[in-house]
Formats: structure tokens, C-alpha cells, sequence
């Protein structure tokens, strides 16, 4: 047998063939009489300790069961019975959802991304999150025109087949509501890390990088100072970004993850500003005109303006700063054994460029560790993390704490409390704290 | 165009920046990188899609609205979800609350937080009525803005509005706004400064919120459902509910009545803004006219039937839709 310092999760099946001994089986629950037979009832009394390994017990049934599904003798389907395959219909649980009570209304409203379902740093196209102001705009390609204009020697109208032929970039970025977290700004309001941080995605984009587009029409870089882009959804919703950022890495862009981008996140053109709250990543991107002044809209004023202790208001607050939350374990989650092995892993982003560390806290910040980062590190993208953790079944407080490459540290709910005050909504990027107790449960905390 | 990950570091970003202007400016003057795609927008197309209103007015059209020819138009188009007075509680509240900014219980209203009158104009014009948006002509989103600003105190009940004015209107919290923050650069200054200290870094560590037990089963069921969990039990229960929420799709009244907005104002057993359908349902009971009643009232709006607020027009709804929620609306008891 093994004599791994990690324990692993999974069992040694009980059989003596030697290159079957090791295989590893699905985790099974040892202590809640799954286990069947002599073998497994006398390997129960001897689990004392979290690194000894129990047997599976299962004894192989013909035609039944983990030894002999019904999979393994049956003809299956022919190829493409799903020219455009699903997910297996077994995780079906794992899905958008809207926060209950949230808005009045679902056209105006969010659908939060299953962050403690993911792998890896890219979600998949059905599970990013989405946010509409005045319902969804289900686009025909062939109707669809960007129009540039203002400060432009040749104010320019784009079909999408013109678009496409402009020579693509593809990068990998966050996407981040402004208002992720806001809901616990002023104590914990929801249980799971997919409503305290799910308006939150992140995937390989294809489009053109708006700098070339501008090039094309001639910008006049005497006057241009901003530029505001506009949807075609029924809000035309707008937003202004300064030229500076627009002229940097911001994109216009029809792909994600290898497609083109869903109804849901902009089909088939949106705005791409890495780093910048996502209401700046405007959908159904139709229009931009370049001009001197910022614009003041509806969505840089009453909305998305983030409200301080004294009563003034932060207008055109577009960075997301740094942040970092651990997905597993998370609120919500029920560990299966009563200690173990658990790793812990997580997400960290920069609005302002890369991860450089993520720490993790078992004991509610008292100490920390540094967490091993997962390759590649994009720049304002979402970064994994990971951190060894073998439970002692007693209580812990699970935090994660990221510094970006500025050496910005993400801050503490408090730190940022006494600066902001409790009613300024946006921005929240503070440390995440889940409980776990000793029954293996996960709780959402602030201390 | 997209800078290097070695010019990223030895730059600072703003002065990456710069260079890239000049880049930018370099190429639309001298060399395009590649023939030009795209057609030249004409004026026709420009002025069709330039909606957007500036604080300085820029954008504005002709047109003019008062103040009483605004309180028309919200009390059909407007008041069912913004409330009589701009007082909703259910949706976006649009008057009051000015001088709460700073309290604990802010109310953030067109009169308390708006600084550039400006876009109230450009938001009405764009995205609002909430279910028909960009139905109005300027003159009637110029006497909605006199008329909303009226609801606030900030213009008296003779005023009117256009171009001119419009931009000069003096907002109570027209001073109420700073771009003193870090967020606006990408070497802007944070608001906090913590450490990466890793012993020791707490002296005790206090719970100070938690959810209220039951709370989470409650609002959100199990969620610990949400999360990957192969145990065979688990998986068997996950898919029975899908099979059984697989049904054959028919049409339903309560899917329906979320499909047309209806529930934006209507709920099934209880008044929202609207009457409930179980009250209108028990109101036609006995009326022989009842099918006709409610057929009219819904294609053509209602004003009068159950309190001052007016049922605008669905002029959406197919006839036959209309039927179905008609004969939907008088089975709920």
C-alpha cells in the first residue's frame, strides 16, 4: 500500500490482483452503512485515523450496479445524436439561479454563475452570469450594424460580416458586476458563494481590438476623451470609458470560448473593458461615438455610483479591484466525511493586472498560508488557487486573501467599512469568511 | 495594439498609454494597418441612432413638454409601477428622499441623487416605458422630465421644458458627486491599505453576522444540492425531479401571466398595484358580461374598476392570447 503524506479521498477496493489494488473508486460514505460485508464492517471498526483507507465493500452484482452497469453491454447511440452536445442530463444541478427576492422583476434582474461547480478559471458558456437592465435582446446577425462616429474622420457602419474579417485577437479576462457582494455589504444576506460572488465569469474572448476599429474610421485624437458605447437591447443602455482604456485592451467582441457569444452575454457583439465593472462590457453593442465629455448616463449616476458615509456620491468608479473567494468549501456545502482530506481552492482576480499570491486562513485570519497558484495567469483574469487541507473535524473559519502584482492586498470587511460605510453597494471586494462546523457543514460568516 | 507583457512592466500604464495614443494617432493619420472595411455611416443613419444626451445639453431635440401635460402621460404609462406620486415601494422609486443621502436609510430618488437633469430626458427616451420603450416623441419625454422634477419640488406645477431649459433645471444634489477616488485610473489609490501578515494577525476573532437558522431552507431550499455530490441517493432524487419537472409543456396561466409582464402588477392571491386575479375572478362570478369585460379591459386598458391607478392598454397580446388569460384569469377562486 501507499505511504502517501496526503491522504487521498476514495477507497483501495478489497481484492488481491496487484495492478487492480491501486485503482480508486468514487468516494463513498464509510460511516453511514454503505459500506456492506464482513470486510467492510471490520475495516470500519479499524478507520480510526483520516489517512487510513476503508474498502469500497461493494460486492460486484451481474448486471447491476458500479461492476456491471447496464453501459457496458448496451449498444449505444450513434455519433451526433446531440449535434450540439448538453451536459449529462445527471448534472443537471448545476445551473444559473436568481437570488429569491432580489428584483422585482426578472427582466431587469441577474442570474448568478454556479461558482462553487467550476474547475479551472474559464466558465462555461451556459453558466456565465448574466445581467439585463430591460430584458433580453434576442439579435438577428443579419440586422445588426456598429455604427462609430463623432470624433472620427469617417464616421463608419459595420456589418457583423465586415467584423469578422478584421484580423481577431482572443484573451482571456474577468467579467465582474459592479454590485458583486453588494448584498453583504452591511451583514451576511445569502448562503452560498454562487449569490455572495456568482456575477462573476470568466472566458477566452474573440473580437477585434477597438483600437483598430477606431483606426479604420480615423480617430481625432486632438478631441477624442471618451467614448460612450450604446446596446441595442430595449434600455440602449450606455456607458462611458475614457480613451485611455479604450485605446488599451478594450475589445469589441463576438466569441467566447471558441463560439459566439450567447443571447445572454451580448450576441452577437458586445463590448470587452478587462478589469472594468461589467455594466461598462455593454451587450448588444450597436453604437459608439467618440467624444470630449464623459456622458453622465442613467447607469454612471443614480446607478452604479457608489454611495459614501457623508452622502456624496463616487461617480465613474470603473476598476474592480482585487478579490479572491474560496469556492470549496463554501456556504452551503455539506462535507461528506467527518474530517479528511479537503482541498481548498478558489478564485482571485485584478482588475488591475495579475494575481502575484493568494493566503488562505483556517482560523478567521488569524494566521496564513500561501496557496500554490495554478498556471496560466492571465492578467485581469481569473487566477485558481489551491491549498493542501486535512480536516481534524473540528470548527474552522475558511478564508483567502489575494495581493495583485501593484501589491494591492485585498482588504478586510471592516477596513473597507470604515472608509465606505455600509451603503455605497458596489465594489465590495472584501475577505470571504465560511464556517465550517464539526458536522460538515459550510455556513457564509463576516467577522 | 495590445501592449507587450515586458512594456506592461518597465512602462507605468499611464505612460504606456500615451504612446499608445500617439500610436493610434500615427495610424489614422499616416498608414491603416489593412484596407478599410465597412461602409461611411450617412447623416440619416447617424442622427437615427444618436439618442444620447449630454449634462451640457448636447443631443437635446426640439420639442417641448409641460408639467401638466406630463402628469397625462405618467398617470397612463408610468404611475402603474413608479407609484401616484413617484412613491413606489415596489419598483424604482422616483421622488422624495431628498436630504438622506447621508443618513442610514438613504432613499435614492431623480430629486435626491440626480446630479445632471440631462438624463432624466436621455434615460425616459431610451429604455422607458418599462415593457415599450422608445414609444414616445421628445415633447412627451420633455413633459414627463418637467413633470417628474414637479413630483420633487424642484419645478412648479406652470413650468415647461425643452432644449434650452432642460440642461439649466438646479438639482438639489446637483454638487453631490466626486471622481476624488482611485477607481477612475489603473494606477489609481486604493481606499485600504491591508498587509499580507501571515502570524498572528489577529488578536480573537469574533462572528458578527451569520443567516438567521432556517433562513437558507426557507428562501432558498437545499442548497447543499447546489454543489457536486455523486452519492447514488442523491443522483436519484436529482433526476426524479427532472423527469417530473419534463413534462410535455402546455400552456399555462401562471407561466403566461410571467411571459406578459402581467406580473409586474397582478399576482394570483394577493393586490400588488393591480387587483388579484382570485379578487377579479370572485368580482365577475356571477356577470354574464364578464369574458367581454375582461376581454376589453385588457386589449384596451381600464381606468376606474378598482382604484385610481389605470390599467394601460395591452397591445400586445394576440386575440386568442387574450382568450386564454381571460378563461385562465376566471378559473382562479
Amino acid at each position: 500500500m501507499s505511504q502517501e503524506k496526503t491522504p487521498k479521498p476514495g477507497r483501495l477496493i478489497d481484492s488481491t490482483p496487484a495492478p487492480q489494488s491501486r485503482l480508486i473508486l468514487p468516494r463513498r460514505k464509510v460511516l453511514t452503512g454503505l459500506v456492506g460485508g464482513a470486510a467492510g464492517a471490520a475495516m470500519l471498526s479499524k478507520a480510526t485515523n483520516a489517512s487510513e483507507l476503508g474498502v469500497s465493500g461493494e460486492a460486484p452484482v451481474k448486471g447491476q450496479g458500479p461492476f456491471d452497469p447496464s453501459w457496458t453491454r448496451v449498444l449505444g447511440k450513434g455519433v451526433n445524436s446531440s449535434p450540439y452536445g448538453k451536459p449529462s442530463p445527471f448534472e443537471s444541478n448545476v445551473v444559473r439561479r436568481i437570488s429569491p427576492g432580489l428584483t422585482p422583476t426578472p427582466q431587469s434582474s441577474v442570474a448568478f454563475t454556479p461558482l462553487q461547480n467550476l474547475f479551472g478559471i474559464i466558465t462555461p458558456n451556459g453558466l456565465h452570469f448574466e445581467r439585463n437592465h430591460n430584458g433580453l435582446a434576442e439579435i438577428d446577425p443579419s440586422q445588426h450594424r456598429l455604427m462609430i462616429h463623432g470624433f472620427v474622420r469617417t464616421p463608419k457602419i459595420y456589418t457583423m460580416d465586415d467584423l469578422l474579417r478584421f484580423r481577431s485577437v482572443s484573451r482571456v479576462h474577468f467579467i465582474e458586476c459592479g454590485a458583486n457582494s453588494a448584498m453583504e455589504w452591511g451583514n451576511v444576506a445569502v448562503p452560498t458563494v454562487q449569490y455572495t460572488h456568482g456575477m462573476l465569469s470568466c472566458a477566452e474572448y474573440t473580437g477585434v481590438p477597438l483600437s483598430t476599429l477606431l483606426e479604420d474610421c480615423g480617430i481625432d485624437m486632438s478631441k477624442a476623451k471618451y467614448i460612450l458605447a450604446e446596446g441595442a437591447d430595449a434600455a440602449s443602455l450606455t456607458r462611458t470609458i475614457p480613451i485611455e482604456f479604450a485605446l488599451n485592451d478594450v475589445m469589441v467582441v463576438y466569441g467566447q470560448n471558441g463560439e459566439m457569444l450567447r443571447p445572454e452575454n451580448g450576441y452577437p457583439l458586445r463590448l470587452l473593458v478587462p478589469g472594468v465593472q461589467g455594466i461598462s462590457n455593454v451587450k448588444w453593442l450597436r453604437r459608439i461615438e467618440v467624444g470630449d465629455q464623459p456622458w453622465s448616463t442613467r447607469e454612471e449616476n443614480l446607478q452604479y455610483s457608489d454611495l459614501m458615509p457623508d452622502g456624496t456620491s463616487r461617480k465613474y468608479t470603473w476598476i474592480q479591484e482585487a478579490k479572491s473567494v474560496i469556492t470549496s468549501p463554501s456556504g452551503g456545502q455539506q462535507l461528506l466525511d467527518k474530517g479528511g482530506y479537503y482541498p481548498i481552492t478558489g478564485l482571485a482576480w485584478s482588475g488591475r493586472g495579475r494575481v502575484k499570491h493568494v493566503d488562505v486562513s483556517i482560523d478567521g485570519g488569524i494566521n496564513w498560508q500561501r496557496a500554490t497558484l495554478q498556471e496560466p495567469i492571465h492578467t485581469k483574469a481569473l487566477t485558481r488557487f489551491h491549498l493542501d487541507f486535512v480536516w481534524d473535524g473540528s470548527p474552522k473559519l475558511l478564508q483567502s486573501r489575494v495581493t495583485d502584482e501593484t501589491g494591492y492586498v485585498q482588504p478586510k470587511m471592516r477596513q473597507l467599512r470604515e472608509v465606505r460605510g455600509t451603503r455605497s453597494t458596489y465594489h465590495n471586494n472584501a475577505i470571504q469568511t465560511w464556517r465550517l462546523d464539526a458536522d460538515g457543514k459550510v455556513h457564509n460568516v463576516q467577522v | 495594439m495590445f501592449k507587450s507583457d515586458s512594456a506592461r512592466k518597465a512602462l507605468s500604464v499611464f505612460a504606456a498609454a500615451s504612446v499608445l495614443l500617439a500610436t493610434a494617432y500615427a495610424f489614422a493619420q499616416t498608414k491603416p494597418a489593412h484596407p478599410p472595411l465597412g461602409k461611411r455611416a450617412t447623416d440619416e443613419q447617424i442622427r437615427f441612432w444618436d439618442i444620447d444626451v449630454r449634462p451640457d445639453g448636447q443631443g437635446l431635440p426640439e420639442g417641448q413638454g409641460s408639467v401638466s401635460d406630463g402628469e397625462v402621460i405618467y398617470e397612463q404609462q408610468c404611475a402603474v409601477c413608479h407609484g401616484t406620486f413617484g412613491d413606489s415601494e415596489e419598483y424604482v422609486q422616483l421622488a422624495g428622499g431628498i436630504g438622506t443621502l447621508a443618513s442610514s436609510a438613504p432613499i435614492r430618488t431623480v430629486g435626491s441623487k440626480l446630479d445632471t437633469p440631462t438624463t432624466l430626458y436621455d434615460y425616459i427616451n431610451r429604455a422607458m416605458p418599462f415593457p415599450n420603450a422608445k414609444s414616445l416623441t421628445p415633447s412627451e419625454v420633455y413633459a414627463l422630465s418637467a413633470y417628474i422634477l414637479n413630483l420633487n419640488d424642484i419645478l412648479p406645477a406652470d413650468a415647461v421644458l425643452d432644449r434650452n431649459s432642460l440642461p439649466k433645471v438646479q438639482m438639489p444634489n446637483r454638487d453631490g458627486y466626486t471622481t476624488d477616488h482611485g477607481f477612475m485610473r489603473i494606477d489609481g489609490k486604493p481606499d485600504t491599505n491591508n498587509t499580507a501578515c501571515m502570524k498572528n494577525c489577529e488578536k480573537s476573532v469574533t462572528i458578527t453576522s451569520e443567516l438567521p437558522a432556517g433562513f437558507t431552507e426557507q428562501f432558498y431550499g437545499d442548497v447543499s444540492d447546489n454543489f457536486r455530490d455523486y452519492r447514488p441517493e442523491r443522483v436519484a432524487a436529482r433526476m426524479s425531479a427532472m423527469v417530473a419537472k419534463s413534462e410535455p409543456v402546455e400552456w399555462s396561466g401562471s407561466q403566461a401571466i410571467e411571459t406578459h409582464l402581467c406580473t409586474v402588477c397582478h399576482a394570483i392571491d394577493n393586490k400588488v398595484i393591480g387587483p388579484s386575479y382570485k379578487e377579479i375572478a370572485a368580482r365577475y362570478s356571477k356577470d354574464a358580461e364578464a369574458v367581454a369585460k375582461l376581454r376589453h379591459s385588457i386589449k384596451n386598458g381600464a381606468a376606474g374598476t378598482w382604484g385610481i391607478i389605470p390599467m394601460p392598454a395591452q397591445t400586445n397580446l394576440a386575440d386568442d392570447e387574450i382568450e386564454r388569460l381571460v378563461t385562465w384569469i376566471l378559473e382562479q377562486k
